[in-house]
């Protein structure tokens, strides 16, 4: 931090080692230099969905363990038969390869978006939006498998722990939701950008902000999917 | 003029009002919507005093109000803990006075994102009217305790657990939604949004108070949310998330295999942090209360930062010491008592600096220094018996008795009140122009702080004679004296006396909106920012054309060589005296502030 001979404004203030660091974060006007009011509250905003999310799957664990009945493998509930021998896990691997995808398509966005480049932006971030949305289809179709053919309720489940289903339903449905309000809003950002609106504005911004949400949405599913599908 | 480095953050567009409707109602102006946050506040406040009130009748002359019985009585103790806890003390707080002062303390225009914060205050008001609506349904609101424990909370025999659980649970995530939108908001303005020469150790400390507190917010409100969630979907499409295997009346019902105290581990996750929640602003507060009528720089002021930061910290790592009789290993207790009484480090350490800087002061007996001095005296007794609970050889004969209820009364229900009523007499004058009518104030403060010690001090004897709390009635039980139950009758009279005096201080405020002295700028000589806008009160944008540029701290009272007795934060050093007079070190605050 570079001051200036005559500026009164500002304490003394040390310029390198911890103290010097700490002098930077804490000097005036902004703690995080050059981040934008909207990525700074971003970050705010998962860090405290990231407590939901962790609770959810604390909770998950802890009434997987005091529940009586056996735990169901989920290697087996979630196998699909294409013709032959059932595939464990084969749908979820899917989605996973699906969610993963779409978190480098929405990379690619924010790159061509600071390089300015409105018509790639617009396409990645709406196969991005494409992404999310097979994947909720996907997660349509397991809930509907689960429900319809093998008769399985939040309160009770024929393979046996009941709290099986009731986590099941809960976590992903409340990911599924996130998902969905995803897939909205990279739509509608998506078509701003067509729209020119960002650059009357004069930056990008938002097509990162965006990103940051979608790529913690996928970060949530690989913990969902190593604690719940794998265990 | 002195160089000064071009502003780096970005320009705020405001919205300008131009009719009524998005001036007063959908207004995106902060000062409006903390305005309308403490109105809403305020009023439900209002009614979980009445429902104390009720409450107390019965415990102090059982029997005879007959529309009290068993059911009602638990129905208000409810009621009258939740509403207090989120909906008066932190909606007030936070999103009262963080919403006011933090972008006028902070140097800002305003919040960095008006829409969000104007939605935040209306689902804010969505929330009380969905636990309000707990009143007028079938069942009535629900019975289950503040702390809404399962199994019992949700099962039938619990007053309310037809409609009034739901509304209260519905309601609590609305809450939650609507605190998010604003805390995000809060924290994102004191990061990211300060004017020039504002650093983050030149804040005042009520921001720092409530910039940690609502970081807490953000980050313990997730365990409700989902502990509420979780409790819904056990309550309505019956799940066993918190409901082991229960025979009820002869009949085993359809829940199994869930865990109730992961129910009390994710209330207190949450729980706890809200203590905080409500006393970090409050500890903030009181300290900008007591330097500025004590004329004199708050002592220990990088002290009183690092122990906002750390009890903050700290807080996160307590819970369970409100879980001692419910059965955990007892090594959870060993660390959970640990923990807690090293966060009294931090706190002794705040209440000394708060007595070191009234030292040889001079202190004015105005109407906020006097609730600031009633809140170090309540803190400090309060906080003394949280020593006595801490520890879980005395905590389990104690708990579950009165003493519980004049401890976490006197520390977290009456000290931050007592701040409340402080930073009221003290902010009114820049949100209306007018001062607080002194005579009602003074006799509001004397009744209010020596009838809260009439209220709880007895209650701590009370506790120890062994006293059960959220008992309707005491009738038959051999071990309670008659003392004890005439005392009982005292702390009623006590309490309504001080519940109808509150009556004066809303009449006060309403009074002296149209009839009180004119104040005038910054009457009360503060240094901080918050007074030093163009306008008294501040205008939509808060200052002029140009942002406020920001040469010192908070705290320059008295200093040597100054002409007046303050230096406000945005006048230039030079300027204090004339050239000569400054000198290095000469002003306690001039090495490193």
């Amino acid at each position: 931090m570079s001051e200036h001979a005559h500026d009164t404004l500002l304490p003394a203030t040390p310029t390198s080692g911890v103290e010097g660091l700490a002098a930077d974060w804490g000097s005036d006007q902004r703690a995080f230099k050059n981040v934008p009011w909207g990525k700074a509250m971003m970050w705010i905003f998962l860090l405290s969905d990231t407590f939901i999310f962790s609770i959810f799957l604390t909770s998950y664990m802890t009434v997987r363990s005091t529940t009586t009945v056996p735990w169901p493998n989920p290697s087996h509930v979630f196998a699909l038969s294409f013709g032959g021998d059932p595939i464990p896990l084969i749908l979820i691997a899917i989605m996973t390869f699906i969610l993963i995808s779409s978190s480098g398509t929405m990379a690619m966005a924010v790159n061509f978006g600071y390089r300015g480049d409105k018509k790639k932006v617009f396409w990645l971030m709406l196969v991005t939006a494409l992404f999310g949305l097979s994947f909720v289809g996907m997660q349509a179709f397991e809930w509907t498998k689960l429900i319809v053919d093998e008769g399985v309720r939040p309160w009770t489940n024929p393979m046996g722990a009941a709290q099986f289903g009731s986590v099941f339903f809960m976590i992903t449905g409340f990911h599924g939701f996130h998902v969905s309000i995803g897939v909205i809003y990279l739509t509608v950002v998506a078509f701003k950008v067509r729209r020119g609106d960002y650059e009357k504005k004069g930056n990008y911004q938002i097509v990162e902000i965006t990103g940051l949400y979608w790529h913690f949405v996928d970060l949530v599913w690989v913990f969902i999917f190593a604690f719940f599908y794998l265990w | 003029m002195d160089y000064v480095a071009p502003a780096e953050v970005e320009d705020l567009e405001l919205h300008d009002p131009d009719t009524f409707i998005t001036k007063y109602v959908w207004s995106q102006d902060h000062k409006v919507i903390a305005v309308q946050y403490s109105i809403i506040a305020i009023a439900v406040g209002l009614v979980a005093l009445v429902l104390s009130g009720l409450m107390r009748l019965q415990l102090g002359f059982p029997g005879m109000f007959e529309f009290i019985n068993p059911a009602t009585y638990l129905q208000f103790v409810t009621m009258h803990g939740m509403i207090m806890v989120i909906y008066l003390l932190t909606a007030l707080f936070l999103g009262g006075f963080g919403n006011y002062l933090i972008p006028l303390m902070c140097g800002a225009r305003d919040m960095v994102f008006p829409y969000m914060n104007m939605l935040s205050v209306w689902v804010y008001l969505l929330s009380v009217i969905i636990l309000m609506a707990s009143f007028f349904v079938p069942g009535g609101p629900t019975g289950a305790g503040w702390t809404l424990y399962p199994p019992q909370a949700i099962l039938q025999g619990t007053p309310g657990s037809d409609w009034g659980i739901i509304l209260m649970l519905v309601s609590l995530v609305v809450f939650i939604v609507a605190f998010t939108m604003g805390g995000l908001n809060y924290v994102t303005t004191v990061l990211q949004a300060r004017t020039r020469g504002m650093t983050l150790m030149r804040m005042p400390l009520s921001v720092w108070g409530i910039f940690i507190a609502t970081i807490l917010g953000l980050l313990a409100f997730p365990a409700l949310f989902v502990s509420g969630i979780m409790m819904l979907l056990d309550r309505v499409i019956g799940t066993s998330f918190f409901m082991p295997v229960i025979i009820s009346l002869g009949q085993q019902l359809d829940y199994g295999g869930g865990s109730p105290i992961l129910f009390q581990h994710l209330f207190w996750f949450f729980g706890h942090p809200e203590v905080y929640i409500v006393a970090l602003p409050a500890f903030g507060i009181v300290s900008d209360l007591l330097s500025v009528h004590a004329r004199r720089h708050i002592f220990g002021y990088r002290m009183m930062v690092w122990a906002i930061v750390i009890i903050g910290g700290l807080s996160f790592v307590v819970w369970a010491h409100h879980m001692y009789v419910s059965g955990m290993n007892p090594w959870f207790g060993f660390f959970f008592a640990t923990t807690t009484l090293i966060i009294a480090v931090p706190t002794a350490l705040k209440v000394y600096n708060w007595t070191l800087t009234l030292w040889k002061a001079n202190i004015n007996f105005t109407l906020p220094m006097l609730f600031a001095i009633g809140f170090i005296v309540t803190f400090v007794n309060g906080g003394i018996t949280g020593l006595f609970l801490g520890n879980v050889v005395v905590d389990v004969p104690l708990s579950d008795t009165m003493f519980v209820v004049a401890h976490f009364h006197m520390v977290m229900g009456v000290a931050p009140l007592l701040v409340i009523f402080g930073a009221i007499y003290h902010w009114y004058p820049l949100v209306t122009g007018r001062m607080l009518h002194e005579g009602m104030g003074k006799f509001h403060f004397w009744v209010t702080f020596l009838g809260t010690y009439a209220i709880y001090f007895p209650m701590h004897y009370l506790g120890f004679v062994g006293v059960p709390r959220r008992y309707y009635d005491y009738e038959g039980i051999e071990f309670i004296p008659q003392s004890a139950r005439d005392l009982n009758s005292a702390i009623t009279i006590a309490a309504l006396i001080v519940g109808v005096v509150q009556l004066l201080f809303i009449y006060n405020m309403i009074w002296s909106y149209f009839k009180g002295k004119k104040s005038g700028p910054n009457p009360w000589k503060a240094a901080s920012l918050e007074w030093q806008t163009p306008q008294t009160p501040p205008v939509h944008g808060n200052w002029g054309p140009n942002l406020p540029l920001v040469y010192r701290w908070a705290y320059d009272y008295a200093v040597p060589g100054a002409k007046d007795d303050f230096c406000p934060q945005n006048q230039p050093r030079s300027a204090d005296a004339g050239s000569s007079a400054m000198v290095a070190g000469s002003a306690p605050s001039a090495e490193d502030n």
